[in-house]
């Protein structure tokens, strides 16, 4: 079996993190990867826990699902406090500390995504993107460039600069993280 | 290469229209509402047809009705809608209507769990409608074979004139997957058979060798009778127990000479293995998972993905398990697809893995089978 | 005008290749109902290809197989959704939908009223018996209250449905009533519905002397059939009674004819398909 990196997002209905999920599985399409992106939310359209879940591998990916997640993005505490220990060891936790005081493991990488989305498009609805920005960014699980592609062909009308900004100032936040 | 993210309802759509389908009837439910959101969108600029109907009922009979009057028709719901078209499918089993109803499957009974996935409708896709009859269910495990198998249950249901319903479940039916369709969709148009006879000879269900009476559809100078009660060959309604014999014998006997064509699956490593894994829809895909993990453990496993589920390919497990010694069924119910394994596995071992409680089959719970069978 | 006798017009129409008798009890007013949309298909010189017979369950359901278009008895209920089906796959059909009382409005009630909202073509014709015929004489939407029914042993409590009102306030652009005594009335409404764009209805108002009837002593058919004729009156008629008086009666007239609605797959085809092939191109 090839090697698979498993990715879980997860927040509160109405942060956007199916979208998200769809952006990166898209990105993962234009790098020319094997890419699963399944989903899991409730009956609300808003609040109530939402998660998306992607899949990448060079190879033919079977179960769809997420086993042990390399890599977690947690963008509230109910997200963080369920799904926190669900990882593979030596994974990476990234949380929104916006949303977020209490990780079950020190290592969690810590970012200010709600307050980036806020201060550098004005909407705090960019937060989903920014996040994909800061995920990226640490490892690189797609291309930059496949996933700016993905952000302008799966972002809705009008909204396609702001998106980017947002997507830049996540991949600028970091850049910062890991010179810490 | 034009690889493009897809969802599996959305590729269950791609796959109807490819097939010529030109009208869709249904009914908003969780998980299969973007099947009707693609077909609405994408129907008209072919100059098809989609409505939503007042209820699913009313969805299934429009289906039918359409067909009648020559369309491609299909419909896409989930279990409490299933449940609700069921004696129209029947009707369509009785009067040889070409249709296709799309169920993706969600964890019941009743309303359960609407966002969550099942494969408890195996058993009502086979005997959800009263009394004896043939019927065609395919179930895809990803989200080209929910393009492909799809344009196979048009193909089914116009060649054997007969309902098809396609399982797929809340996994297959929302997930995305990398998908490169055919360029080329031309060729897979389904075409319905025409009759050579003038309208005084036809008879909409002759008792013909193939089986297949073709149906013309209504407005083309063949004025017929379809008719849910038990028919003569004009379709007249009869009491005539050597008629109603002859219907019951040649529906049958359609599907039964259609085998190798209607049963389709996939083997994988079957030759040198001692343990077979029968698998199908989502379950396939944590199954094969699994036995990629049993191999590289040592184990010989063999891999039966079964995208018929009814017919039940009976012969197809049993060539397939000629040198097995232990069968397992992993399925997202509490047993219903291996009752059928289990009833021409013989003195094989058979054994389930299942689980209902809305959570897709974990690769563990399967290997684990796999290692704890002597 | 046709000149032909009356008993030709009906060979024409007939199925020769079904057997006869036909399964409804000596006296019925389907049969009748039957002979006037034969009537009226003939008066408006429609091709038998052209024209579809869909029914639902009950005796009236059972009215399609003896004529020589194209027909479908389905199930109990349904016969409007598959003939909405079948009309948006052939909109130029001339699609007539025949159901009983309980088909129409009980089991199949709604999707009567989202036909009539939907403004779809096709012509509703509901023989009103007031009964279960076919099933034995059990209640339906249309009993009258007080009524007995095999039921209802100590009563009908339950109030009735005015068919035709009903379509009206659904939004059916054309709807009239008569009975099966007023013949030529009930064929010359039928004509016009058929003839209507849009969804349209008509209530052809019946008995049932073999079940309902009997059960409740109101005599054999020709009693029943007087009573239609003595116990109904016009629209003009009834505008002059009170409220109380009308109850009583059965209303014959026209109850609408409006022009004013698109019909459905009129509307599907101008509107719908036009934008989504703009869209495409």
């Amino acid at each position: 079996m090839s090697e698979r990196i498993e990715i879980r997002l997860a927040g509160t209905g109405g942060q956007g993190m199916i979208l998200a999920g769809i952006v990166l599985a898209d990105a993962a399409i234009r790098d020319g990867k094997q890419v699963v992106q399944t989903q899991s939310y409730g009956p609300e359209a808003r609040g109530g826990a939402s998660r998306a879940e992607i899949i990448i591998a060079d190879g033919p990916i079977h179960y769809p699902k997420v086993l042990d997640a390399d890599i977690l993005l947690c963008m509230s505490q109910v997200a963080c406090d369920r799904y926190g220990m669900m990882m593979r060891r030596g994974g990476l936790l990234i949380v929104d500390n916006n949303q977020v005081s209490r990780t079950p493991t020190a290592y969690a990488v810590q970012a200010p995504i709600t307050q980036l989305a806020r201060e550098k498009t004005g909407r705090e609805i960019t937060a989903n993107v920014v996040a994909l920005g800061v995920l990226v960014g640490l490892t690189g699980v797609v291309s930059r460039s496949s996933l700016e592609a993905a952000v302008r062909a799966r972002a809705p009308k009008g909204t396609k600069d702001m998106n980017l900004e947002a997507l830049a100032a996540g991949f600028e936040a970091a850049q910062e993280l890991m010179q810490e | 290469m034009n690889r493009v993210l897809m969802q599996g309802d959305e590729a269950c759509a791609e796959g109807a229209i490819a097939a010529g389908c030109n009208f869709f009837a249904g009914y908003p439910i969780t998980p299969a509402t973007e099947i009707a959101e693609v077909m609405a969108h994408r129907l008209p600029q072919q100059d098809g047809v989609f409505i939503q109907m007042e209820d699913e009922i009313a969805s299934m009979a429009a289906v039918i009705g359409a067909a009648v009057g020559g369309a491609r028709a299909m419909t896409a719901t989930s279990g409490p809608g299933f449940s609700l078209m069921q004696e129209n499918i029947g009707y369509a089993a009785m009067a040889e209507i070409p249709c296709v109803i799309a169920n993706v499957q969600r964890l019941g009974p009743s309303t359960g769990r609407p966002t969550s996935p099942a494969q408890g409708d195996v058993m009502q896709a086979r005997w959800g409608t009263h009394g004896d009859h043939p019927i065609i269910v395919l179930c895809p495990s990803s989200v080209r074979e929910s393009f492909d198998l799809t344009v196979k249950a048009f193909e089914f249901s116009e060649r054997y004139r007969t309902p098809v319903i396609l399982l797929l479940d809340e996994i297959i039916g929302h997930m995305r997957e990398g998908v490169e369709l055919p360029a080329d969709k031309t060729t897979l148009n389904v075409k319905r058979e025409q009759t050579l006879v003038p309208p005084e000879w036809y008879k909409p269900f002759e008792n013909l060798a193939t089986d297949v009476p073709p149906l013309i559809p209504f407005g083309e100078g063949y004025r017929y009778h379809i008719t849910g009660l038990h028919h003569d060959e004009r379709g007249y309604p009869t009491d005539k127990v050597d008629e109603v014999e002859a219907w019951t014998a040649r529906v049958y006997s359609k599907i039964k000479q259609a085998l190798s064509e209607v049963l389709l699956y996939e083997e994988n490593g079957i030759k040198q293995a001692d343990t077979l894994v029968v698998a199908y829809g989502i379950s396939a895909r944590s199954a094969r998972h699994a036995v990629e993990m049993a191999r590289n453990r040592g184990r010989r496993v063999g891999f039966l993905k079964l995208q018929t589920l009814w017919p039940f390919p009976e012969e197809v497990i049993e060539q397939a398990a000629e040198r097995i010694h232990r069968i397992i069924v992993p399925e997202m119910n509490l047993g219903q697809l291996a009752l059928e394994v289990e009833r021409v596995a013989g003195r094989r071992k058979v054994r389930r893995v299942n689980r209902a409680d809305g959570e897709v089959i974990k690769p563990e719970q399967i290997l684990s089978a796999i290692e704890g069978m002597r | 005008m046709k000149t032909q006798p009356e008993s030709k017009v009906h060979e024409r129409y007939l199925r020769h290749s079904k057997k006869f008798p036909n399964v409804w009890c000596a006296g019925c007013g389907i049969g009748i109902v039957l002979g006037a949309i034969i009537r009226a298909i003939d008066s408006l010189s429609l091709d038998k290809n052209d024209v579809a017979m869909i029914s639902g369950i009950g005796c009236t359901g059972r009215m399609p197989v003896y004529v020589d278009f194209n027909t479908m008895h389905t199930t109990h209920g349904r016969a409007i959704a598959f003939a909405t089906g079948l009309k948006l796959a052939r909109p130029t059909m001339k699609v007539i939908v025949v159901m009983g009382d309980g088909d129409a409005l009980a089991i199949g009630g709604n999707h009567f009223i989202h036909a009539a909202r939907r403004n779809i073509g096709l012509t509703a014709i509901v023989v009103n018996n007031l009964t279960y015929g076919m099933t034995g004489g059990q209640y339906s939407p249309t009993t009258p209250l007080g009524a007995r029914a095999s039921t209802a042993p100590y009563g009908h409590i339950e109030p009735s449905f005015r068919i035709a009102e009903l379509a009206v306030t659904a939004g059916a652009p054309f709807v009239a009533r008569s009975t099966v005594y007023h013949v030529a009335e009930l064929q010359k409404y039928i004509a016009q519905a058929i003839s209507t764009q849009g969804f349209s209805v008509v209530e052809a108002t019946s008995y049932c002397h073999t079940t309902l009837g009997r059960i409740n002593r109101w005599g054999r058919a020709p009693d029943m059939m007087r009573r239609l004729k003595e116990n109904s009156v016009t629209v003009q008629q009834a505008e002059k009674m009170s409220e109380e008086e009308k109850k009583a009666k059965i209303i014959r007239g026209i109850l609408s004819d409006r022009k004013d609605i698109p019909e459905y797959t009129e509307l599907y085809r101008e509107q719908i398909i036009r934008q989504a092939k703009g869209e495409k191109a």
